[in-house]
């Protein structure tokens, strides 16, 4: 768009992100009424019919969304989850917004949309949003619709009240093909740490209350919970585990390709920097997690809680560690 | 027995003996060595390692960040030594990050070694024997082919299997005829370069750390700051600091030379977004290898220029200033463009001047230059734009020892005025000295007269071009780069295999039964495999469509009864050939199912 204000554009972009915000905040509501209600729904279908569906997504972890459900037999059906329904509409409808946005800011500033925080946090969370929306059509994984949207919310508001700075040229050191590559792949690769982080989050409680359900005794009444509506936690220990690894594989890359940019820019593609620190601590907290699931007694809880751990260190890496520690990675390269 | 080796606690493998150490410095030995090569181990010292990175991000490193270290020191007298001692400024070359790591490489190794070993003849041995019971496997598909009535049954089911075999073969299985007591059997396998995989990204990580410990050794770095116009020559007496690896000798250095023609930056106007803000930064050089033509070259951020062999890269910039010092009688005692480090974004840069020779007593100037000189309302001067609008030069000046005589090494951008007496700016009485180019001024106390040229050239406009400027380059010999990277693609081409090459046995078996013969499709998987399920339902689709009998006979496939129950985690329900058509006819011979036979026992 020649000749257009780049300001203007930026403000319009500012004003469509808090949009998106707003219709992410509709869609966590919209996701936390479902799950409240699918307590009573649940209770209403029958017990049978859904044991059998958790044995049948067992199969491999595979989680039939719509169309594979006719195979689990002529009596399944399945409950209309409307609210959640209404979640994702939402949600697509805020990621449409927030696309827009984005495209908007990338066009200001005349080249890609992640360069700075906020940037970085506008970016990241799109890609997190457009990860889930993409899954959702192979599987059915809106019970983490509150979790992503809630991290939407909070990392998107958050970043844009904290950190929304002007359109300004880029430092030098920025001014690279692998800034794109790099930080596009980091983007995408915690993108998957977070679904395989809600997953296993799920699996915990869904644990717990399996093993409830086990002690308790056959004919006890059976408990409101909206866990009966989602996978056994072994299926969903299996689905975490297959996020993660293609996330890892995605970390992996983003920690070879920024070695290279750090080799162009720095002069050394290794240093222990900061942020190079976090980086590798991922790594291998998720190497550790995958090891994990390969080592008797550790499948299971402690695996799960890799996972957790990984992506706490993820948001730390994030969050904080862009904010407040010290290193070559605010961009100061040259200033002495 | 194909299966990978595995580690005696890995998830898969089937014992689990607690096994006591046999009693003798060989049995502890061996107890100690299977210790080190499990899973576990190697799972606590990855958990480990994690862990023991992280304080190198909360305290300054002295690899990283060498003024954050003093400063640490400064700002927290008491605690600094302690960490210290406890290496918590060198982590990543500390005993215990090392020990961690070295741990884990002897238990990579140990792992990986006899894994090489027994994959090696596991990629030359035959697919296992088939099972007795396909239909106990979690996916298994039937079909029942009509016979005519000339036709020999056995042939038939020798001549399926056949092709099924050849149909397993072209997809890239690896297949073993089982014939015998009635039935014809193939028994094929895939997935091998999963376990390549395995061993290549765990092999390539080894790779990685030789690079950069071997490689290492051979790089050097050093480190040089060029005014414009100036040259260097590469060889150790020409850098400022330089940083040789273990086996790098001074006579290892490529002859060339470098001159600085020319540095230009640009910085955004005022009014604009981002003002002030400093970009586009280039170094102009010309090198000359011996004997060679001159060659003109760039230097820019992202953009190192390769010199023979050597990067060099761009490492900071900022203004030196060049200064005139004249004696009582008009002689020159000083002439030179000195470097001035830079303060902040706007360029307000610090720089000294040391006059050794030529004046009764030495003297040592404290310089401040600001490129575009503004007065804050406190009355002190600051620099509110990168660029050379309103360049002035503020100068304290003492008198007295400089401290350099006795050969203790100074840095060239610091002052020590202990032992010498303030005769300008400060305290002393009389004015700093504050200068424009092209501007002279006297001394204190009649000692001379002090210019500060301008560089400007003829015509130019404004202040433009009226002080040089200097590039602090860096260059750097690296051995080790090229590896790291080649093992650290082979590490990620690795995982790629290990992760998602499914690993995956597949039976088919055709037994005659009467007037018709039954076709059974098994498949197992091993490790992780989502889509084996699938796998089998297109082996059963694709062999059942090509069999002769097949279009006449009703294609019936069903699952084992009873399997609605089994609670095995791979149960899966898709039907073969539509919904609709699970009829009994040619069912399994209907065993209970049992949950996850491991067929790898059968023979
Ligand atoms: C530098 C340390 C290590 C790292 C970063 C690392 C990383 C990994 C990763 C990412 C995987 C999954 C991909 C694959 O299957 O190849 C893996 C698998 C595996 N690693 Fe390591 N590893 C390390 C050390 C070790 C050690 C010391 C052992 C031996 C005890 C070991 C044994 C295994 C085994 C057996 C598997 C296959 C797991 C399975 O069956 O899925 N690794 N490792």
């Amino acid at each position: 768009m020649p000749g257009t204000d780049p300001l203007l554009l930026d403000e319009i972009s500012l004003l469509l992100v808090w949009t998106a915000v707003a219709i992410y905040v509709l869609a966590f509501i919209a996701y936390a009424i479902d799950l409240a209600r699918r307590s009573d729904l649940a209770l209403k279908a029958k017990d049978e019919v859904v044991a059998r569906e958790l044995v049948t997504a067992g199969g491999g972890g595979v989680i039939s969304s719509g169309a594979g459900s006719s195979a689990s037999g002529p009596s399944t059906a399945k409950p209309r989850y409307l609210w959640a329904r209404l979640g994702t509409v939402l949600t697509a409808l805020g990621f449409v917004f927030h696309l827009v946005a984005t495209v908007l800011r990338g066009i200001a500033a005349e080249r890609v949309p992640w360069s700075n925080m906020y940037e970085f946090a506008m970016t990241g969370l799109l890609l997190i949003i457009a990860v889930y929306l993409a899954v959702l059509t192979r599987y059915d994984l809106r019970f983490l619709g509150s979790l992503m949207t809630g991290l939407a919310v909070l990392l998107l508001g958050g970043a844009t009240l904290a950190f929304h700075v002007e359109v300004v040229p880029l430092a030098d050191p920025l001014k690279s093909v692998w800034l794109v590559v790099h930080v596009f792949v980091a983007s995408l690769a915690t993108a998957l740490f977070a679904l395989a982080f809600g997953l296993s989050v799920v699996q915990l409680i869904q644990t717990r209350r399996e093993r409830k359900l086990a002690e308790a005794p056959v004919d006890a009444e059976p408990k409101r919970s909206f866990l009966r509506t989602v996978p056994n936690a072994d299926a969903l220990e299996s689905l975490a585990y297959r996020f993660a690894i293609v996330g890892f594989i995605f970390w992996t890359f983003t920690l070879i390709a920024g070695s290279i940019w750090a080799n162009d820019a720095w002069g050394r593609f290794w240093g222990f920097d900061t942020k190079e620190v976090w980086t590798f601590v991922i790594w291998v907290l998720y190497a550790g997690y995958i090891h994990a699931r390969a080592t008797r007694g550790w499948r299971g809880t402690r695996s799960a809680w890799l996972s957790i751990i990984g992506f706490t260190a993820v948001l730390f890496n994030f969050t904080i560690v862009n904010v407040f520690f010290k290193g070559l990675h605010a961009y100061s390269g040259l200033t002495t | 027995m194909t299966d990978p080796l595995r580690p005696s606690d890995h998830a898969d493998s089937a014992s689990d003996e607690v096994t006591q150490p046999r009693l003798g410095i060989v049995g502890w030995l061996r107890w100690g060595w299977r210790q080190l090569t499990s899973m576990r181990t190697a799972l606590v010292l990855l958990l480990l390692l994690a862990i023991a990175a992280v304080p190198g991000s909360l305290v300054p490193q002295r690899s990283a960040d060498p003024n954050g270290v003093t400063q640490y020191f400064t700002d927290n007298p008491d605690l600094a030594p302690v960490l210290d001692k406890l290496s918590l400024f060198d982590v990543y070359t500390s005993p215990w990050f090392s020990a961690i790591y070295l741990l884990l490489f002897i238990s990579l190794i140990g792992c990986v070694l006899p894994r090489t070993k027994h994959h090696w003849k596991a990629l030359r041995s035959q697919p296992p024997r088939t099972p007795a019971r396909l239909s106990r496997l979690d996916d298994h598909r039937t079909r029942t082919i009509a016979v005519d009535a000339e036709a020999d049954a056995d042939a038939v089911a020798a001549a399926a299997v056949e092709s099924a075999a050849a149909q397993l073969r072209r997809s890239g299985y690896r297949v073993a005829r089982y014939d015998g007591r009635g039935s014809f059997s193939v028994s094929a396998e895939r997935g091998y370069l999963r376990e390549t995989g395995n061993l290549l990204f765990h092999g390539a990580l080894v790779g990685v750390l030789i690079a950069v410990g071997v490689g290492g050794g051979f790089t050097y770095t050093g480190q040089r700051v060029l005014v414009e116009g100036q040259a260097f020559a590469n060889s150790l007496l020409d850098y400022s600091s330089f940083n040789p690896g273990r086996f790098v000798g001074g006579d290892t250095l490529t002859p060339y030379s470098m001159t600085l023609d020319k540095f230009d930056v640009t910085y955004v106007p005022p009014g604009q977004p981002g003002s002030g803000q400093a970009g586009d930064f280039v170094a102009h050089v010309t090198t000359q290898a011996p004997g060679g033509d001159a060659q003109d070259g760039e230097v820019r951020v992202n953009h190192p220029l390769d010199v023979q062999g050597d990067r060099v890269y761009l490492l900071g910039n900022g203004y030196a200033p060049t200064v005139t010092i004249r004696d009582a009688d008009g002689n020159e005692v000083f002439h030179d463009s000195v470097a001035f480090l830079p303060q902040d974004a706007n360029m307000t840069s610090l720089g000294v001047i040391k006059v050794a020779d030529g004046l009764p007593e030495q003297l040592g100037l404290l310089g401040f230059f600001y490129p575009t000189m503004d007065v804050l309302p406190s009355g002190a001067l600051t620099s509110t734009y990168g660029a050379l609008e309103y360049p002035t030069l503020t100068l304290r000046v003492y008198e007295g020892d400089l401290g350099i005589d006795d050969g203790t090494p100074r840095s060239v951008y610091t002052l020590d005025p202990s032992g010498m007496t303030q005769i300008a700016g400060g305290d002393s009485g009389t004015p700093a000295i504050q200068l424009m180019p092209g501007q002279t001024e006297d001394l204190p106390n009649g000692l001379g007269t002090i210019t500060f040229e301008n560089e400007a050239p003829a015509g130019a406009v404004g202040y433009e071009g009226s002080v040089k400027r200097f590039a602090s380059l860096s260059i750097h010999r690296d051995l080790a780069g090229p590896w790291v990277l080649a093992f650290a693609l082979l590490a990620l081409l690795g995982l790629l295999a290990a992760l998602f090459v499914p690993r995956r046995r597949m039976w088919v078996k055709a037994t005659a039964q009467g007037g018709t013969v039954l076709v059974e499709y098994a498949g197992l998987a091993r490790g992780e495999d989502p889509t084996l399920a699938v796998a089998v339902d297109q082996l059963a689709e694709k062999h059942g469509g090509s069999l002769p009998g097949a279009a006449g006979s009703a294609a019936a496939s069903a699952r084992p009864v009873g399997a609605a129950a089994d609670d095995s985690a791979a149960a899966s329900t898709r039907p073969v050939g539509g919904a609709g058509d699970d009829s009994a006819a040619g069912a399994a011979p209907t065993t209970p199912p049992q949950s996850h036979p491991d067929t790898g026992k059968v023979d």
